[in-house]
């Protein structure tokens, strides 16, 4: 006689997420989004200042793979008050670096809910989701949020990141538009 | 069919904002809460508050009170729930209110072209004329066919810190 096996159940799925602070507010993103982190020190004079762009969050770009890499200040981005950063978030797979003020802990969630459909500006672009963490609300951040598709084209352009495909299609468009 | 096709005679809850009453049809409450803590987070939709929690459920609130009698409540007594729904999805929004409720059967006249668009309906009830909220009109944002919740991903190699 065979033993009775107890019937399987699948692991609850979690994910691994660092919560950080930008402007005194606590935001959640994926560790697995997250490449390196690095203190703002240890990038000083490796960064290129970009000035003339409209687009304000970005002040910096940092050159990696001959592709620039755009910083995005994480307070003004979230339209909150400017505050000293210290840690930089360089995201994977992507060409966005995030400024932050700092990592407050690193934690797991298990549940992640839908932004509530009454949120509907540029929040849906922000956050992935909000996940409650000890009885706390925290909305975890979308990385592809960060810098839309238009915005990294108008970077490249005044950075003159030509070799990026980025880059080029926003010439063309360019030259298109401009007779 | 909406509530307002289907019969002249309706269940409404009847909610105090300030000195003002309104009404809200009873299949779009889900229930009465005490105030609980609210749950801040950056946005951009100025009409939501926050969040609340409620049986595991994130609830944005929507203090209706500037559009309806012009200024904020001072003092929150109750969350009025009430559900907005779109085809088959639906989903939560706490009206802050400042006095009891009060549940009602009371006829109802369609609202006319020249009323506000929060107005879907009135009705008559202890001697005064009470408007009944269009939720839609009032509570921002459109429910999507989106899914409650997003699949978690499954790897997550650990960041590198320097």
């Amino acid at each position: 006689m065979q033993p009775a096996h107890a019937p399987k159940h699948a692991a609850p799925r979690t994910e691994q997420i660092i919560l950080f602070r930008c402007s005194s507010e606590i935001f959640a993103i994926s560790s697995s989004s997250v490449q390196e982190v690095r203190s703002v020190d240890s990038l000083a004079g490796a960064e290129t200042d970009i000035t003339g762009s409209s687009v304000a969050k970005v002040r910096h770009a940092i050159r990696r793979n001959d592709k620039n890499i755009y910083v995005v200040n994480g307070a003004i981005h979230f339209g909150l008050r400017p505050s000293p950063a210290s840690l930089i978030f360089l995201l994977r797979n992507l060409r966005v670096a995030l400024l932050i003020d700092g990592i407050e802990k690193m934690s797991t969630m298990s549940r992640l809910q839908a932004l509530p459909p009454a949120y509907c500006h540029e929040e849906r672009h922000w956050y992935r989701g909000l996940t409650v963490l000890d009885q706390n609300v925290v909305p975890v951040v979308n990385p592809h949020g960060f810098l839309l598709q238009e915005e990294l084209m108008l970077l490249d352009l005044v950075t003159g990141d030509a070799d990026t495909p980025m880059a080029a299609a926003a010439t063309t468009s360019q030259s298109g538009l401009v007779p | 069919m909406s509530w307002l096709e289907q019969s002249d005679t309706l269940s409404c809850v009847l909610l105090r904002l300030g000195e003002r009453r309104f009404a809200l049809a009873a299949d779009q409450v889900a229930e009465l809460v005490a105030p609980s803590r609210i749950f801040r987070f950056a946005h951009c939709t100025p009409e939501i508050d926050g969040v609340i929690l409620r049986r595991g459920r994130v609830v944005p609130v929507c203090d209706v009170a500037e559009k309806l009698i012009g200024k904020k409540l001072i003092a929150r007594r109750f969350y009025l729930i009430a559900t907005r729904r779109q085809g088959t999805s639906f989903d939560w929004i706490a009206l802050p209110v400042s006095g009891d409720c009060e549940l009602i059967q009371a006829d109802l006249t369609p609202p006319s072209a020249t009323d506000s668009a929060h107005v879907g309906g009135w009705l008559s009830h202890a001697g005064e004329v009470i408007e009944v909220l269009n939720l839609a009109a009032i509570t921002p944002g459109m429910i999507s066919q989106e899914s409650e919740s997003e699949t978690l991903q499954d790897a997550t190699p650990e960041a590198q810190t320097c």
